[in-house]
């Protein structure tokens, strides 16, 4: 319903004419038929709504092809928060399906996130509905013995200077992803991130000092090692500002809240310093993307190659896979032991039963050697870990870049 | 001097949060002495508009970063931005990009 409202500033001047012509916008560069919409950023070409999705399509058809990220027959997970990238996602491979000959299934994860996911799990359904895609929901508390995203925000708070919770949010919902796309029998999973969120998160491994994750986590997608299913992200070249522009004028309804916890995320600091660099320099936000594509490890800073977990067998850096870790420290009453310090510790003990989140946390707990990629002897405790309030450290992922 | 403008301007992307979660709004801007442009759009937005975090909308005299502005369906980087001079029954359409997806 329209709403009426009216401004209350008042003025007394006499009228006199104005009469400005408006500027006029440029025409379309394709078509040479509409009114120019927006310029593409890259080319500085000018082109409508309607000529601009097509480019935005075929550009992301180019990626998939280009990158043979999905071949013909594959059937695809399609990632599907209910968001504008998922949303985008979503709607472009649908249309792009027959020319690949691939088969999409959408995959939803439930954190258990009350007030948020419910409402964009809503947004999922109708758009499943809608495009008479399937869709299989997968949620953490089956998953993962009754620890809900709440449960754990419960459970980390106040063990640092910024909340965990979505450090473990990383990891479990790759892992969720990983069970929703066997679940449903496909070969490959797909996820909306675009270059805003590589760029990001590249800024974020050059910050946590993860040099490894930075070298593995970038290109294309991960071929999936092992086990683990092969994942790409057709978007990832695709700016966030387009992705929004396409779903605008293709009119894509999406959910746009943001996470309850994600104000408290470190994500948000390389968000911030990405858009002030994007306002002073445009490319920046493919630049970073391309630069790590291009990065090579010094022989002496090359992680090992991954094994398998111990416990389910994932693929796996450690004996215990990072899934595994995290949900062990949980149990235990202490979610920091699988985030830099004591997991050593974890390895050599059996399972503990389900969801134990009456047990306290133990500040005693003993300290153990550090095994992230700043402490390389596994002896000592790189700055970020050990016992201090607010420790971050991140242990390696173990396929794909994490939170 | 403008002549008093009716203008709709429309919030997207979960900016309408910051505006009581109303969407659509047709505006009429008053008589002033100087044209009504996107610049001086904004300053009357802010405040008689905007219902909470200022910072979140705009910063300085434009919108934050990560904040769309489509004029008429068109991107307002095409028509001069801040400067671009409203007319009556244009469109002017927020879109927030600063979630996730």
């Amino acid at each position: 319903m329209p709403e009426s409202k009216v401004g209350t500033a008042q003025c007394e001047y006499p009228k006199q004419p104005t009469s400005l012509p408006p500027m006029p916008a440029p025409t379309c560069s394709s078509c040479h038929a509409a009114r120019a919409a927006l310029r593409r950023p890259r080319s500085g070409q000018a082109l409508c709504g309607s000529c601009f999705c097509t480019a935005f399509e075929a550009e992301v058809l180019h990626t998939v092809i280009a990158g043979c990220l999905l071949p013909p027959g594959a059937v695809v997970a399609v990632g599907a928060s209910g968001g504008k990238d998922s949303t985008v996602l979503a709607h472009v491979l649908r249309e792009l399906a027959p020319r690949l000959d691939i088969t999409l299934h959408l995959v939803a994860v439930d954190e258990g996130i009350g007030g948020y996911r419910d409402a964009a799990l809503e947004a999922v359904s109708s758009q499943a509905a809608r495009w008479e895609l399937p869709l299989t929901i997968v949620a953490y508390a089956d998953l993962f013995g009754g620890w809900t995203m709440d449960a754990v925000a419960r459970s980390t708070a106040g063990s640092g200077r910024s909340r965990s919770c979505c450090t473990f949010c990383g990891v479990l919902r790759r892992r969720a992803l990983e069970e929703g796309a066997r679940l449903v029998g496909a070969t490959h999973i797909v996820t909306g991130h675009n270059a805003d969120d590589m760029a990001e998160t590249v800024l974020m491994n050059f910050l946590r000092g993860d040099a490894g994750r930075l070298a593995r986590g970038g290109v294309l997608g991960s071929a999936g090692e092992g086990c683990a299913l092969p994942r790409c992200r057709p978007l990832q070249f695709a700016s966030q500002k387009e992705v929004v522009l396409y779903a605008h004028f293709r009119r894509l309804r999406y959910f746009s809240e943001e996470c309850v916890y994600a104000p408290e995320a470190f994500r948000g600091h390389a968000r911030d310093l990405l858009k002030r660099l994007e306002a002073a320099r445009p490319s920046a936000v493919l630049d970073l993307v391309h630069s790590a594509e291009r990065l090579a490890l010094a022989p002496a800073a090359r992680p090992p190659p991954p094994g398998t977990c111990t416990r389910c067998g994932a693929l796996a850096s450690h004996a215990l896979c990072q899934a595994c870790a995290l949900l062990d420290g949980l149990n235990r009453g202490l979610p920091r032991l699988a985030i830099g310090k004591g997991r050593r510790m974890l390895q050599a003990e059996p399972p503990l039963p389900g969801n134990s989140s009456q047990a306290t946390s133990d500040p005693a707990a003993p300290q153990g050697p550090c095994t992230c990629e700043q402490s390389r002897d596994g002896a000592t405790l790189c700055k970020e870990g050990g016992d201090r309030a607010g420790a971050t450290c991140v242990l390696q992922s173990d396929v794909s870049p994490s939170e | 001097m403008a002549a008093p403008l009716c203008v709709e301007v429309e919030f997207g992307g979960g900016a309408e949060l910051l505006f009581d979660g109303v969407k659509k709004h047709q505006v009429t801007l008053p008589e002033q002495e100087g044209p009504w442009d996107i610049r001086n759009l904004l300053v009357w937005i802010k405040k008689n508009l905007l219902k909470e975090r200022p910072e979140l909308f705009i910063q300085g005299e434009s919108v934050r970063p990560g904040i769309l502005v489509l004029i008429n369906d068109a991107d307002w980087e095409l028509l001069g931005e801040l400067d671009y001079q409203l007319q009556d029954q244009d469109s002017i359409l927020f879109i927030s990009t600063l979630h996730g997806g």
